[in-house]
């Protein structure tokens, strides 16, 4: 690990003035961050904590439910609010890790986590475009039975690790962010950014620039939500793949679905022709086996991960038939 | 007499493990310490260029980078220890070193034999310097073309081991069966992953050598580095009284051991050395990848008429370490033509070593999913297939039997578990969405001993402390040792002491191939019995009158502070019996039809280990070796990618063991087993046989469950869909 300064700041402003100078890195939980300082990926020269900045609310504001930053994963996962009115969100965070690090990590933090492909992470001396620009992929020709099959470039095929970012994708989720030069508001899913040729540049997020809040719309589609997550273990381990759903029905007519996939993509994975092909349908297991395919048409896969095309299919027809409940 | 179930007594080191009061190898801490942090290899096989260690060097707090370019040559070292049962393996551990790559002296020249090779130490006066500046060394490489594709080579195996067995003739059998099974199992790489990361702490004072180690054998650490460094034997001091665990992986003398003694000597401080996770991937073992073909020839009554076992294993040049996958098929099942051998195919791997059941547990895997195999092509019950073929004498070579239970586990388990309800036809039991699947299969370990001692000292207030070097991974030696020989004294446990983990004592075997019970519960058997022996003497009375308040009133009345006495232990020269353990499992899956992941959700086991010490400690071992199984089963795979030579889940994320939530009901049933053959204490040992045989009886499940038959570990998703 390199050696590193540490400050620690109380104030959204401070804080951001500490995280815009050269080598800055916000810490909240640290959960990730300094995994990856010790595997000697990340290097931030200076180290902002930002746990004692009051961003760790959540607040039903109009027209939704506005989340601090720094909210903990095991708080949000059960928060009246969230339990009641964004059930995907909930259950997104409680399969998600393990109760010790969602004691830790933070909800700004759990969106900027970045991916667990071991050539990036773990064996830094191999070829990686995410970790050293221009070197090359090694997990395009080797293992990547955990790599994305969804939103892959030539570059980089690396998977999104979240479980809630895709709870939030699927929901609508806003994101406010705070940098030198001001605030603004990014959607979720306009916020983390595909590989393309530049798999290093992973978020709409300038330096210096700090996520202060996460606001998820109200809606039916958020109170009819849920997610649905396949692994190997049974416990603690990152999504094969997994199915955040919400559906506006009408009786057994659904007006308009939110569906969003993980562990198969390289980004929270809205999905878009999925939502199309259910909208204005009945919550049928053919409509939803349709809906599937019609997201999964773009999917391509390399050696080890030609499953996860049919079971991220299965996964979303599952997940909707449970939550379509008695009508389909 | 010894009861043949010993009471449950909690843990004798219980409390001060989960207060924190006991003290694993990394954490002594000695004045003036510093701290060792390795370098890695990361090519599989060429030569060292160049070490550019200006960085490292002006890093904050280094003190030395230590590699080939500067090590001093050390001495040949000591191999690894014949395994139990092998010519050899009854050498007294003294005499046996335990180096785990005897072609593999650190930093003795510059070639690299696998990635992960420890090439280079950076010292210096934290851990995080050291680590720090281990980041900061720069290797360059001259590349050779590596083996790294154990298909590719699969013609050059050798037979390391010299494991080929024949019997009749296997082929000829074979050929003329009516009945069939001809197929190719694989197991992946494992590793052990045990809770706690090797590490040691080392210290030189002028010749002497002191060294806090987590091992399973610190006798042989004794010896290999009396070897490697030049000194006496006596010069060397090893402590290990706590191990988190170990699984086979701190049976070896690992390169970071030596490293760090080295170290020591160079810098002329106590070193401590700490591996991270990622690197116990590398240079501290696993369980090599085998390729197993199993070809079983039956009539058509079940009788098997030929049996014959072979393929291969991984390993490398520079350690002698064979998996021993055909050790079960001599043992298992009565044939008359058998051909058996386990070859090795030289990679540039790291070193493989032994991990829970070595052998026995892939074995087991190939042997008895064939066996199920077979029972569906004969349309017969995989039990009843099983009885059919029991041994009644051990058919590798006619003995008799120690004693032998496995019916009783066979009949106790399939009743317990409700076995005659099965319905034989794949995929007929259902509960709601997912489909249900019942298999068995059996297990079996053999039950070895070897030389041990101990020392037993009976105070004037009556208190015994027992002597011997052996060592505690959590399986319950302290607390068994220390029942037997409160039981052989007649006193009570609150007055025994055991002392062990240290080579000043009386010296001990590795504590591996489920032998401990066996080899150390034999000197501490005897040392008491002699004692008891001997206070009977001092006052001239019948031993048998001996009793718990004999001790206290016979040496007072003789003016002695105390009496000791020792006894070495030593398993015959000619064993007449043949000496193995037996079990059975039987497991119900369940499998979702659409989203295949399997789940484990009940097993039943059944065990004949012999006289079982201590009913609690006995069970967690069961436990700990069937959620082991489990997780071979389903979960264990280190990937590894053979385009850049190197594992690839090295982490506890990706490397996957069983959590709580994977293991639901386990039920284990122990088997009374009298046994006076074995050894003077009837124990047979029951480390490994938990884990054998539970992948298998899986396997058979998901095959009843789904009607599909996979023949790869571990059964993930995809195999399923
Ligand atoms: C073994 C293991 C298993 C896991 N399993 C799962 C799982 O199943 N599903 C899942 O979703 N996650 C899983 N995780 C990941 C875990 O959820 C993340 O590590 C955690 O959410 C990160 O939050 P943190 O607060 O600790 O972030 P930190 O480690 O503190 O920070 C992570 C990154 O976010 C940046 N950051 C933090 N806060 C802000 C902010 N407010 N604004 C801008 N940047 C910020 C930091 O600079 C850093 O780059 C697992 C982690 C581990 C170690
Ligand atoms: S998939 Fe992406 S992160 Fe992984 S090796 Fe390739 S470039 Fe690096």
């Amino acid at each position: 690990m390199q050696p590193f300064d540490f400050v620690r700041e109380h104030e959204v402003s401070t804080a951001v003035k500490a995280g815009s100078r050269d080598g800055a890195k916000f810490i909240a939980g640290g959960t990730n961050l300094v995994d990856l300082m010790k595997c000697d990926v990340e290097h931030p020269t200076h180290v902002v904590d930002i746990n004692a900045v009051p961003l760790s609310k959540v607040e039903q504001v109009p027209g939704g439910v506005r989340i601090g930053a720094l909210v903990r994963m095991s708080d949000l996962a059960v928060h009246p609010l969230i339990v009641k009115n964004f059930p995907a969100i909930s259950q997104s965070l409680l399969v998600s890790a393990s109760p010790q690090i969602r004691n830790m990590a933070s909800i700004g933090g759990n969106l900027m986590q970045r991916t667990r492909c071991p050539y990036f992470r773990e064996l830094t001396w191999t070829p990686c475009n995410k970790r050293n620009p221009g070197s090359g992929c090694s997990a395009i020709e080797g293992e990547n039975r955990l790599h994305a099959i969804l939103g892959t470039s030539d570059a980089c095929i690396a998977t999104h690790p979240s479980d809630l970012a895709v709870a939030v994708a699927a929901l609508d989720g806003v994101l406010t962010l705070r940098g030198p030069k001001g605030e603004r508001q990014v959607n979720a899913t306009d916020f983390h950014l595909l590989p393309g040729n530049t798999p290093h540049i992973e978020h709409d997020l300038k330096h210096g620039e700090m996520i202060t809040s996460l606001f998820i719309p109200d809606g039916p589609h958020a109170k009819r939500s849920s997610y649905l997550k396949i692994r190997d273990r049974a416990s603690f381990e990152f999504a094969l793949t997994a199915a955040a759903v919400g559906l506006d029905l009408d009786g057994s007519l659904i007006r308009s679905a939110r569906v969003a996939f993980g562990g198969v993509g390289t980004k929270p994975w809205r999905a878009k022709f999925a939502e199309a092909a259910l909208g204005g349908q009945r919550a049928t297991p053919d409509v939803f086996r349709a809906a599937a395919e019609a997201e999964m048409k773009s999917a391509v896969a390399h050696r080890q991960n030609a499953y996860k095309i049919e079971l991220m299919k299965r996964t979303l027809v599952r997940a909707l038939s449970d939550l379509a409940g008695g009508v389909a | 007499m010894m009861p043949p179930l010993g009471p449950p007594l909690d843990r004798v080191d219980g409390r001060k493990k989960v207060t924190g009061g006991a003290k694993f190898a990394a954490e002594h801490n000695l004045e003036n310490m510093a701290y060792a942090a390795m370098v890695m290899s990361t090519i599989p096989s060429g030569t060292i260029r160049s070490i550019d260690t200006a960085a490292a060097k002006r890093s904050t707090g280094v003190i030395a980078v230590i590699s080939h370019l500067n090590a001093p040559r050390l001495g040949p070292a000591p191999g690894q220890p014949p395994a139990a049962g092998q010519p050899g393996a009854a050498a007294p551990p003294q005499q046996q070193g335990n180096f785990a790559e005897p072609q593999l002296i650190p930093f003795s020249d510059n070639k690299v034999h696998y990635v992960g090779q420890r090439i280079a130490v950076v010292v210096a006066d934290t851990i995080e310097h050291a680590a720090r500046g281990a980041e900061l060394v720069k290797v360059t490489y001259d590349e050779t073309p590596a083996r790294l594709d154990m298909q590719q080579f699969r013609e050059q195996g050798v037979d390391r081991a010299k494991s080929l067995f024949t019997k009749g003739d296997a082929d000829a059998a074979f050929a003329s069966a009516s009945v069939k099974i001809d197929q190719i199992y694989r197991t992946p790489h494992e590793h052990h992953n045990p809770m706690e990361a090797h590490s040691i702490v080392a210290a030189w004072d002028g010749d002497h050598l002191t060294l806090y180690d987590s091992s399973q054998n610190i006798f042989a650490v004794q010896q290999t580095m009396s070897r490697l460094f030049g000194i006496p034997k006596e010069n060397v001091h090893i402590l290990s009284q706590f191990v988190g665990g170990a699984f086979g992986s701190k049976g070896s003398t690992w390169p970071h051991v030596v490293i760090g003694v080295l170290a020591a000597r160079m810098v002329n401080r106590p070193v401590k050395v700490f591996l991270t996770r990622k690197q116990l991937f590398f240079g501290n073992g696993h369980r090599p990848e085998t390729q197993q073909r199993v070809a079983l020839g039956a009539n058509p009554e079940g009788k098997l008429l030929a049996m014959i076992h072979e393929g291969m294993s991984q390993s490398n040049d520079v350690c002698t370490y064979a998996e021993r996958f055909v050790r079960p098929t001599k043992a298992i099942y009565a044939v008359d033509n058998m051909r058996a051998i386990n070859p090795i195919v030289s990679l540039n791997l790291p070193s493989p070593t032994y991990m829970r059941a070595p052998g026995e547990s892939p074995g087991m895997f190939a042997i008895e999913s064939a066996m199920d195999e077979l029972a569906y092509a004969l349309k017969m019950d995989p039990l009843q297939l099983r009885l059919v073929n029991h041994a009644d004498v051990n058919p590798e070579d006619g003995k008799p039997w120690s004693s032998k239970s496995l019916k009783e586990c066979y009949a106790q388990g399939a009743d317990k578990f409700g076995w005659s309800k099965r319905n034989p036809e794949p995929r007929s039991m259902k509960s709601g969405r997912d489909l249900i699947g019942w298999g068995m299969a059996s297990a079996t370990y053999p039950a070895h001993r070897s030389p041990a001692s101990a020392r037993a000292v009976v105070k004037s207030d009556g208190t015994v402390t027992i002597y011997t070097g052996t060592h505690e991974m959590g399986m319950g030696t302290a607390t068994v040792m220390s029942q037997l020989a409160a039981e052989t004294l007649g006193i009570p446990v609150e007055r025994v002491r055991f002392e062990y983990g240290d080579t000043t004592l009386p010296p001990t075997p590795i504590s591996a191939g489920s032998m401990t019970a066996a080899s150390v519960g034999s000197a501490v058997f005897g040392a008491c019995d002699a004692l008891k022996k001997r206070v009977a003497e001092i006052d001239g009375v019948d031993p048998a009158t001996i009793n718990a308040e004999s001790y206290h009133t016979i040496l007072s009345k003789h003016y002695l502070d105390d009496v000791e006495a020792r006894f070495d232990a030593k398993p015959p020269q000619q064993e007449p019996h043949a000496t193995q353990a037996f079990g059975a499992h039987f497991v119900e899956v369940a499998i979702d039809q659409d989203i295949p992941v399997v789940r484990v959700q009940r097993m039943v086991s059944a065990f004949a280990g012999g006289r079982i010490l201590n009913a609690k400690t006995a069970r967690s071992q069961y436990f700990g070796g069937i959620i082991q199984g489990i997780g071979m089963a389903l979960l264990e795979e280190t990937h590894f990618d053979k385009r850049l030579g190197t594992f690839t889940n090295v982490n506890f994320a990706e490397y996957m063991v069983p959590t709580n939530a994977d293991v639901r009901s386990i039920d284990i049933i122990m088997v009374p087993e009298e046994d006076h053959d074995v050894n003077p204490i009837g124990v047979k040992g029951i480390g490994e046989i938990g884990i054998v045989g539970v992948a298998p009886a899986i396997a058979n499940a998901v095959f009843h469950a789904t009607g599909k038959r996979v023949r790869d570990l571990p059964i993930t998703i995809e195999k399923l869909m």
